[in-house]
């Protein structure tokens, strides 16, 4: 048996609300404001309340998905990356960096962030870079 | 003030009382709820005084009901302040939580504390450490009742205005059990929009903290649009007590006023 809330960030936005996940053995079974976080103040917004929803719900995502004709399919990670960066380069040569953009996530780490926006401008060579936070 | 209420809980834990201890812990500057089942975290324990008395309360009893339903036949000890008592007492007689399973462990709230909740008991009667502090009187009710009848529904028409329908103070409320909410019904409270209907909504989560509410105020810490609702619930226990003469929280086996039901 056990029952312990783990300290985390909501992944909705970028004020950083502090949250802790009700964790009944090992699953996510509720969330509750950090009375302790300095950002919330014991706060929430409805999102930040049934962020647990999404984690063990099962229309998440788990595999990449591949569009084969007009369905989208199970596939590998090496089949869906080697298939990015093939569209993508041929993308590029033939409408140039700025035909691409990019959207990245809040709830991705900052660190992921940074080196998607990295990637964008260094690698596919253009400034379209967005992210779903901007609040 | 924790001296006591660890070495009770090392006591009970190690006699096989109880399978856990629901409390608070501090890690890392951090208070947050729980499950002890093993002596050697009770280290971590913390009361939820963190920057000042109480400001780190969790609604515990809440999460008591979710063990409860995992675990049946398990008998678990909890952190109680005299608000918290009073909500085991409702939660027993609605049938959330059976009383032989349940162990309260009682901390008195300090002085200040209990003057900023105006409550009206503000330790329990299962105290093991802590204060027995005084009965306070809302100020806050009282302001409320001066008021013209005209000048009160405008007053809290402007407060209930604000709301942005987190649903926080539902969420947090450790009384707020049922599976099907009526503020998620459609009939009265529509989809999309916010403010929600006013009043519809807050007169409607009002009307239901009937018999329930125990004055623990965590509904108002936890609103985001500063929304006194810790005074609307506080007139709701007032009303109960004069009309109806039923004091929440205060005895097992007293029914509440709209729970009797006659036959004739």
């Amino acid at each position: 048996m056990e029952f312990k809330t783990v300290l985390t960030t909501s992944p909705y936005c970028g004020c950083g609300c502090g949250l802790l996940l009700e964790v009944m053995d090992g699953k996510v079974i509720g969330t509750l404001p950090s009375k302790t976080s300095p950002v919330n103040e014991g706060k929430l917004c409805i999102k930040g309340w049934t962020v647990h929803e999404f984690i063990h719900h099962t229309n998440r995502l788990t595999h990449p998905l591949v569009k084969k004709g007009d369905e989208l399919k199970v596939s590998s990670w090496e089949e869906a990356l080697n298939l990015s960066v093939r569209r993508l380069q041929e993308i590029k040569e033939k409408f140039g960096s700025d035909s691409i953009a990019v959207l990245t996530s809040a709830k991705c780490t900052n660190e992921e962030n940074y080196l998607l926006q990295k990637f964008t401008r260094t690698v596919l060579g253009t400034n379209n870079i967005d992210h779903c936070a901007r609040l | 003030m924790s001296t006591k209420i660890k070495e009770k809980v090392r006591t009970f834990l190690s006699e096989g009382k109880i399978k856990g201890f629901l409390g608070l812990k501090e890690e890392n500057g951090n208070v947050m709820p729980h499950l002890f089942c093993d002596p050697k975290e009770l280290e971590s324990f913390s009361i939820g005084d963190w920057k000042k008395a109480g400001d780190a309360r969790y609604p515990l009893n809440k999460i008591l009901i979710q063990l409860a339903i995992s675990y049946p036949d398990e008998t678990f000890a909890t952190l109680v302040r005299g608000c918290d008592e009073r909500g085991l007492r409702e939660l027993f007689k609605w049938k959330q939580l059976n009383e032989e399973k349940v162990f309260p462990i009682g901390i008195g709230c300090p002085d200040e504390l209990a003057k900023a909740c105006e409550c009206e008991k503000p330790y329990p009667d299962s105290l093991i450490d802590g204060p027995k502090g005084e009965k306070r009187d809302s100020q806050q009710v009282l302001r409320i009742n001066e008021m013209a009848l005209e000048e009160r529904l405008r007053f809290w028409l402007n407060e209930f205005n604000r709301c942005i329908k987190c649903f926080g103070c539902r969420n947090i409320c450790p009384m707020c059990f049922c599976n099907e909410c009526s503020l998620e019904e459609e009939l009265f409270v529509k989809k999309g929009e916010i403010p929600p209907d006013n009043p519809t909504f807050h007169l409607s989560r009002a009307m239901h903290m009937v018999g329930r509410c125990i004055d623990c105020g965590l509904c108002e810490e936890a609103c985001p649009a500063d929304i006194p609702l810790r005074t609307l619930y506080k007139k709701i226990i007032e009303i109960v007590s004069e009309e109806f003469g039923y004091k929440t929280g205060y005895n097992v086996e007293e029914k509440s006023p709209l729970n009797i039901i006659e036959v004739k």
